[in-house]
């Protein structure tokens, strides 16, 4: 049974790995197992200076689900690449960073640090809803998607994935912006934009009064986006959005994903994505399947 | 290090209405478990309610590795627990939280809690009085239906004060005046408070008006309860004011001296 792929022209020992702000730079969760045995880590958002984030609360709990507005607090690149990097090299695994900005020029900034260090590739955050600048404002448009990561193409020379929004009309045509403008390729969903009020108080829940919703509730629509961003881009795609299971991670792959990250599921076990790679092997030997490569995209639409 | 294990329940109790003690088997997090520390539970199996619940240990029996704990019955999540049986077994993870009480340093200390605060402060006492320190409890409820655990908090303290909000049940008014009363003659060398944002705002601004060491353990909403989510901010007393910083509950707390954060 093979469950290696390339994604992006990363090499990872099976399609699982983390999502971004879900999994800080893996500390904590190494506690509870080897990170080794994930395909990749994709780290917190990090940025070109120190974050302090938003205000709380900065989540609660919804259907199935949470809503989050942390704000993209993190230590910044240069704290990063000195405390966090080093300890996530002992592992294993393949190493990608969450890069966020508030100007295109900081992203630049940010992707030439990157580039110089020892990691092995670059999530672009243009999809953050709970900043004011930055991440979502340049995600919601083709002509903003294409500018960021052409501009960060140039100077990167390590593989470019992008992270879409799906606060968007036409999910297809930002994904080909993305595709356009050279990156190796895409990850969706990130959060969709949410609000939970206490009818108490008659306020938002949330400081910030909006914030993003994971979990399962979103899965359906993530797996929607998967499969009409397959359709629309050569490029390879990273699945995410609500997968807790063996059996979600599948669903995206069929939907077109080549990998799948397990994002809010960690926060309800730390093992969920190693029960998500015994689940994917599961099916397998189920289904027959010898290369899980083989998979990706195959569903038959009725 | 914080584990996650199946404990089975081999005791339940509602002390009160709609307040549950559970006694449960979990060595493991029991053997490196201090005061202040929290578990987090996942109530069941399915996407909802979607994530764990954060709750103060009340006792720690290193003997027998049995982990108690109280909470009070507020939505679907801690219905369900409520209606676990014994021989379940639990989903939970700890202990968690790096800051917890310190008591080493000092000899003549006061606990002082607001109904359902005054769990967390349970192990700290008993473990102190143990240690031979001197330990005065302060515990206000709202009113005498709330009152719980005096016996338990008085077997650990060496005087208890309870107060009632309506004078219902022995002492009218708020715990922390009687807990100022005492502080001319008493001199407590450090003060534990556990309880609702506006009385640990009182006891804080006392603490710090007086210079008295205080440790406070706070409560926010929690995503992951390890450190990773950085959903449970609470902002530094240090932080400039147009650009706040932040601890998070989880990891620098819940317990924190009153003298490094505003809440």
């Amino acid at each position: 049974m093979n469950t290696k792929i390339n994604f992006a022209g990363i090499e990872m020992k099976n399609p699982v790995t983390v999502a971004s702000g879900t999994f800080g730079y893996g500390r904590e969760y190494s506690d509870f197992f080897d990170l080794g045995l994930l395909g990749a880590v994709i780290t917190k958002g990090t940025s070109l200076k120190p974050k302090s984030g938003n205000k709380p609360p900065r989540v609660c709990e919804t259907a199935s689900g949470m809503l989050n507005s942390i704000g993209l607090q993190n230590p910044g690149v240069e704290y990063f690449a000195n405390n966090d990097l080093p300890y996530l090299r002992k592992f294993d695994t393949k190493i990608i960073v969450n890069a966020c900005g508030s100007s295109i020029d900081e992203y630049v900034e940010l992707c030439k640090i990157l580039n110089t260090l020892d990691i092995d590739g670059v999530e672009l955050n243009l999809s953050c809803p709970n900043v004011k600048e930055g991440c979502m404002a340049f995600g919601n448009t083709y002509e903003g998607v294409k500018e960021v990561t052409s501009k960060v193409r140039k100077i990167l020379d390590k593989p470019l994935i992008v992270k879409l929004t799906p606060n968007v009309t036409d999910i297809a045509s930002i994904a080909k912006g993305v595709e356009d403008a050279g990156a190796d390729a895409v990850s969706l969903i990130n959060t969709l934009l949410g609000m939970k009020i206490d009818i108490y108080k008659k306020r938002p829940v949330l400081a910030n009064n909006t914030g993003g919703l994971s979990g399962p509730a979103i899965k359906p629509v993530a797996v929607r986006m998967v499969y009409q961003v397959s359709k629309a881009v050569n490029i390879p795609i990273m699945g995410l959005g609500g997968i807790i299971s063996g059996e979600d991670a599948i669903e995206f792959m069929l939907a077109g994903a080549t990998a799948i990250s397990i994002g809010a599921g960690n926060f309800i076990d730390p093992y969920t994505s190693i029960k998500t790679i015994d689940g994917i092997k599961e099916y397998m030997k189920k289904c027959n399947i010898e290369n899980i490569s083989d998979i990706i995209g195959k569903v038959e639409m009725n | 290090m914080p584990k996650k294990v199946l404990a089975k329940l081999i005791k339940k109790e509602e002390i009160i209405k709609g307040i549950f003690k559970f006694s449960v088997e979990a060595k493991e997090i029991v053997n490196s478990s201090k005061p202040g520390n929290f578990i987090e539970i996942r109530v069941s199996n399915q996407k909802d309610p979607f994530l764990r619940r954060p709750i103060s240990i009340y006792n720690l029996d290193k003997e027998n590795g049995i982990l108690e704990f109280i909470f009070q019955v507020k939505g679907s999540g801690t219905n369900i627990l409520s209606e676990k049986e014994i021989g379940d077994k639990i989903d939970i993870i700890g202990p968690l939280g790096n800051g917890t009480f310190k008591i080493d340093k000092y000899n003549k200390i006061a606990i002082i809690g607001g109904g359902i605060g005054i769990f967390p402060l349970y192990e700290l006492a008993k473990q102190a009085k143990k240690q031979g320190k001197i330990i005065d409890g302060y515990l206000g409820f709202r009113n005498k239906d709330f009152v719980m655990l005096e016996k338990e908090f008085k077997e650990v303290t060496d005087n208890l004060i309870i107060t009632t909000d309506d004078g219902s049940y022995q002492n009218k008014g708020f715990a922390i005046d009687y807990l100022k009363e005492k502080m001319e003659k008493e001199k407590y060398e450090c003060i534990y408070a556990c309880g609702p944002i506006p009385m640990l705002r009182v006891v804080q601004k006392y603490a710090l008006e007086n210079n008295i060491n205080c440790q406070i353990s706070l409560e926010e909403k929690m995503g992951c309860g390890l450190g990773v989510c950085l959903g449970c901010a609470v902002k530094t007393a240090k932080s400039p004011k147009d650009k706040p910083e932040y601890f998070h509950v989880c990891k620098g707390g819940p317990v924190f001296n009153a003298k490094d954060v505003e809440f």
